[in-house]
């Protein structure tokens, strides 16, 4: 299967949308290279800032920005761009419900050998505890060209979260995405497995070896975890009633969070969560620091069977 | 901008000195120490210096006015309701539930375009309005208030960094040092050296004067509104007395955060009209 980091997929998806709106900028923070906006800073140079190695004041300079009328996108890693930056998207973006984006590269543990310094495990539940927040990551390539689109004609904050490394490209360039509206990426009646960005990919995965063993699962790309899409949620309990996620960050407040409170509120259904075990990683490949935190193909299908 | 003498000028600031006390006094909260520093200087942006429309606060070419050290509010909120931005009514809601007054300044409020409060944050985003202004081709400038404590926010000097980068001509600060913060004397609770000469290496156009003094603050905004086009970012060192106007607040740390009594009230009226 062909990969691409959804970094990339951000990329040249930004300098479409530079050309098409001169309102759209990038605030870089000297990692634009990293993150892949290399390419919009050599074809929009006028619509390109770097303030340098100080994301909090990119942060506020994008919320000035925007109260111009520009579309700032500000971008870095996810662990600076929700935890160094977090009281200035709470105060001058969220607050005011500023037209801010945050794009972030290396999200999860995709900066694997980087260590934990570098790994955002926390920045989505960080980001969804913010009011006016919207909190979104893609599942492969063209999602991720798709949602960066989406997020820049959405008139309000946004946090976007893409991987460092290359991911499985599942969609392709017909796949529609709504922020707020899950993805359907496989039917199934037997069990829900919820997922979000490379995630995804392990659930269809795990789905694949579950067909074969006559187990019936149905796969959900919830890229958007806030605003939740709650009915695909209810939909999973009132016609499967057994669901699992998966997740590339912290096993509190993702994903599997944001859908245990729907599933709790509803009063019957089941979930099992997959993610990362409320500890912090290290330099280690990345799909070690996954198996370490239960993270596998044959771990889902097992809990699947089990269930 | 106005035409406006220095006498009206200062007895503009002692209105809206008044109105400060007063509106804190109802309010039984606020910060009158910092607000009344930074009185004059306020007075002179919004009263000559700065081209704002109160019935249009959202006019497109306005000036804009950045409170970064968003606590001292009630003479943001003086300012504007005199103007007429709200009904001047209103200047008796201070704090009240419902009231576009909140205990900072947010959005909400008509001539106000950014929430501040957290300091340190509301000079990034003065520093990110001076950009977008610059990048329109507008004429417009922006004027922002820090205070002296809080430039030991290490992300002013970030901002500052970005403001030489990108020339930013259009930026006028103005850093009220009144010399005290909560805990102490700066120097005290964290000595800010000589903020002028930080700024300066930060590639500023340096301007030190009597922050209270309405005169020098007149001349000092003439003379920057002459070198509008010379790619600097300019800074007022404006030297301050924290509580100015009341004659036992002046200078006296503990009146930061802390509401007059009635008859404190009444004292704060008299000082400031008889300029004691």
């Amino acid at each position: 299967m062909e990969k691409k980091a959804t970094r990339n997929g951000f990329g040249e998806e930004m300098v479409i949308l530079g050309s098409e709106n001169k309102n759209i900028f990038i605030v870089d923070a000297d990692i634009g290279k990293s993150c892949k906006t290399d390419g919009f800073t050599k074809a929009h140079p006028d619509q390109h800032i770097n303030v340098g190695i100080a994301e909090q004041n990119a942060a506020g300079v994008a919320a000035g920005m925007a109260t111009t009328g520009k579309i700032p996108f500000v971008v870095t890693y996810a662990v600076f761009g929700s935890l160094r930056m977090c009281e200035m998207i709470r105060q001058e973006i969220a607050y005011p419900r500023l037209n801010v984006k945050i794009a972030c590269s290396h999200g999860g543990f995709t900066p694997a050998n980087d260590g934990a310094s570098h790994q955002a495990i926390e920045d989505m539940g960080v980001m969804r505890t913010i009011p006016n927040m919207t909190v979104i990551m893609p599942a492969d390539y063209w999602a991720a060209r798709k949602l960066t689109r989406a997020v820049a004609e959405y008139d309000g904050p946004a946090f976007i979260r893409f991987t460092r490394d290359a991911i499985p490209i599942i969609y392709d360039e017909n796949t529609e995405f709504v922020i707020g509206k899950a993805h359907i990426a496989r039917e199934g009646t037997d069990i829900a497995i919820i997922a979000n960005g490379d995630m995804v990919c392990y659930g269809l995965d795990a789905a694949a070896k579950l067909a074969q063993e006559g187990i019936s699962a149905k796969v959900v790309d919830m890229h958007t975890i806030k605003p939740l899409d709650v009915d695909a949620v209810k939909d999973c309990v009132e016609n499967i009633g057994k669901i699992i996620t998966i997740e590339d960050h912290n096993i509190i407040n993702g994903l599997g969070s944001a859908v245990c409170e729907v599933v709790a509120e509803m009063g019957k259904g089941k979930v099992k969560r997959f993610g990362i075990q409320d500890q912090f990683g290290e330099s280690a490949p990345y799909h070690r620091l996954l198996e370490k935190n239960g993270i596998t193909v044959d771990a889902i299908v097992a809990a699947a069977k089990n269930f | 901008m106005k035409k406006r003498s220095v006498e009206e000028l200062k007895e503009i600031a002692k209105d809206l000195r008044k109105k400060v006390v007063t509106m804190i006094y109802e309010a039984q909260s606020g910060h009158p120490g910092g607000s009344l520093s930074a009185a004059d200087f306020v007075t002179a942006c919004y009263f000559r210096e700065m081209n704002v429309d109160p019935k249009n606060p959202k006019w497109e070419d306005r000036d804009r006015f950045v409170l970064s050290k968003g606590h001292v509010c009630p003479i943001q909120y003086a300012a504007l309701g005199t103007l007429g931005f709200f009904p001047a009514e209103k200047l008796h809601t201070l704090r009240q539930e419902g009231s576009p007054l909140q205990g900072h300044p947010n959005h909400h409020c008509p001539g106000i375009d950014i929430p501040t409060g957290s300091l340190g944050q509301g000079f990034a985003c003065a520093v990110g309005m001076a950009i977008g202004l610059k990048v329109d081709k507008k004429a417009s400038r922006v004027f922002t208030v820090l205070g002296d404590g809080e430039c030991q926010e290490g992300e002013v000097w970030e901002a500052a960094a970005t403001a030489n980068k990108y020339q930013l001509d259009n930026l006028i600060a103005f850093v009220d040092v009144n010399n005290l913060q909560i805990d102490g004397t700066t120097d005290e609770v964290m000595p800010n050296l000589d903020l002028g000469e930080k700024f300066r290496a930060f590639g500023w156009e340096i301007y030190n004067i009597d922050g209270n003094d309405m005169g020098q603050i007149v001349r000092t905004l003439d003379t920057i509104r002459m070198h509008s086009h010379d790619h600097k970012p300019k800074c007022i060192i404006g030297q301050t007395t924290k509580g100015k106007g009341v004659s036992y607040m002046e200078n006296v740390g503990s009146w930061h955060g802390v509401a007059p009594n009635e008859e404190e009230w009444k004292q704060a009226l008299k000082d400031i009209e008889e300029g004691f």
